[in-house]
């Protein structure tokens, strides 16, 4: 499947490609194998690519004397079909514990849905999740597929500081801070692992296409793996799954 | 200078905020020009020099004085043992650079010695921290040079941009206001950005979040233009009506609070 894309100069070394405005996995799906294709490509000019929901940024490593030439040559390697879809990706599996003293948000998200704290905590570690892309912070991933019962606005004032590895859920999106961040969202947990490791490379374990899903555990178990995490020794469990 | 090829997992450049000071910096003393240099924001610290070397100073005049002599800026300086470098009154620009023959030698952490606090843990320098440097006493002898830099971009206010992704959403109207009117800096001026005071009506629709990069002007909700500087996130969801030329980031980040800019299509 092959979408109606825009192309447009962004600043003077960098080309927009744009999507049609909306959040799907087929566009992400797309985003993935065009990146990939360029990258297969290996045009030297080109130092950076990322991406996000409906669009992918192309950053040229000087100012681009013409951008018709460059944005053919995307074209054609758009309309090539070189790479098919993945149809495989990795699902990642989150400790989290959803113990109140983490979950300092459960009880008004409680009132506010009038759901019980266990049915929340329920409708959110038994949906898989898509990651779109990292951005906000280092590491932080973008994650499609909350539960609709879940949507919340996100908090009038946000809060100052946001304890690292907080989960929280936002509009219709849910996350995890890599790091301490002021931020909006409602917290409902907390995850022991480490999102972001500058010394590791890559320095996060996911990229943009994986899925994840949030794997339950007890107050013991998080100071447990806490432990393991912080002396590089925690192995995250994983599978590849089929689309 | 910075940390590139990082975007996709949500890491900022970071880098020095004025490249064109800080490369006349590095230029002077014949450093590569992404040896690392010191970035000063308003006041200068006070350093001694464990060991003899050979500076250079650049960006913003913030009196420099050498074991209490004035100094001038763009020019190489040889500082000896137990000299003292420090600074004064700041006459003009708000970010001055300090380099050293050879370039500091701090800690690479992702391909880079730029400072942000999520990846080297500090950011700023405090009393009492010491910075390694090269011992070149052999070619500190050698060098007398400086430069004849381009002092005007300290004092201008024009700011060229192109055309932003979501420019042509706005209205006439508001097209014609980032053109003709002058903008204020805002006290919400950082690494990260740059805050204008004056507010553009606003009735555009938020964008799905989408990419960035420094120099994007977002156009917020309220109104409130945010011009982004080096520290930037890789990924916003406000509208982005401009982009910056790069040489229009360094005139930027001399600027803070109270200075008045214009906006100028290329």
């Amino acid at each position: 499947m092959t979408f109606n894309l825009t192309y447009k100069p962004f600043g003077a070394r960098a080309i927009l490609v744009e999507w049609p405005s909306k959040i799907d996995v087929l566009i992400l799906k797309d985003i993935i194998r065009f990146k990939n294709t360029i990258q297969e490509n290996n045009i030297k000019s080109i130092v950076e690519l990322k991406s996000a929901y409906n669009s992918l940024l192309i950053i040229y490593d000087t100012i681009c004397r013409n951008f018709e030439n460059e944005i053919n040559l995307l074209k054609t390697i758009y309309n090539s079909h070189g790479l098919q879809y993945d149809s495989l990706s990795t699902l990642w599996k989150i400790p989290v514990c959803y113990d109140v003293c983490f979950g300092i948000d459960l009880e008004a998200v409680s009132v506010e849905k009038n759901l019980s704290k266990d049915e929340i905590i329920k409708r959110h570690f038994q949906a898989i999740y898509t990651v779109y892309f990292i951005g906000f912070l280092p590491g932080f991933l973008y994650l499609g597929g909350l539960d609709e019962v879940l949507h919340i606005p996100r908090k009038s004032t946000p809060r100052l500081k946001i304890e690292k590895g907080s989960v929280a859920i936002g509009g219709n999106q849910t996350g995890v801070y890599p790091i301490e961040s002021p931020g909006g969202w409602n917290i409902i947990g907390n995850s022991p692992i480490t999102f972001f490791n500058p010394k590791s490379n890559p320095p996060c374990f996911a990229k943009a296409g994986d899925k994840i899903s949030f794997k339950p555990i007890s107050l013991s178990d998080y100071h447990d793996i806490k432990t393991l995490s912080a002396a590089g020794v925690y192995q995250l469990e994983s599978e590849v799954i089929r689309d | 200078m910075g940390r590139f090829g990082f975007q996709g997992y949500g890491v900022p450049y970071a880098g020095v905020m004025d490249t064109y000071a800080a490369s006349v910096a590095n230029m002077v003393l014949g450093n590569d020009e992404s040896a690392a240099v010191l970035e000063m924001t308003m006041m200068g610290p006070v350093l001694q020099f464990d060991s003899e070397t050979i500076i250079c100073l650049s960006g913003a005049d913030m009196s420099p004085m050498l074991n209490n002599e004035p100094v001038e800026n763009n020019r190489a300086i040889h500082v000896a043992k137990n000299a003292v470098l420090s600074f004064g009154k700041l006459n003009s620009g708000f970010r001055g650079y300090l380099s050293v023959s050879g370039g500091f030698k701090t800690n690479k952490v992702m391909g880079s010695r730029s400072m942000f606090k999520a990846i080297t843990g500090s950011f700023i320098l405090a009393k009492g921290d010491e910075l390694l440097i090269d011992d070149h006493v052999e070619a500190i002898l050698k060098k007398n040079a400086s430069i004849k830099m381009n002092y005007k971009y300290l004092y201008s206010n024009i700011i060229e941009v192109y055309k932003g992704p979501e420019f042509e959403r706005l209205s006439k109207n508001q097209q014609d206001m980032l053109w003709s009117q002058e903008f204020i800096i805002s006290k919400d001026n950082n690494r990260m950005a740059y805050q204008l005071e004056q507010l553009l009506d606003n009735d555009l629709e938020p964008i799905i979040t989408s990419l960035v990069l420094p120099g994007t002007v977002q156009l917020t909700p309220s109104g409130k233009l945010i011009v982004l500087m080096r520290d930037c996130q890789t990924t916003g969801g406000y509208p982005r009506v401009l982009q910056l030329k790069e040489s229009a980031m360094n005139i930027m980040a001399q600027k803070f609070m109270g200075n008045k800019i214009r906006f100028k299509l290329i």
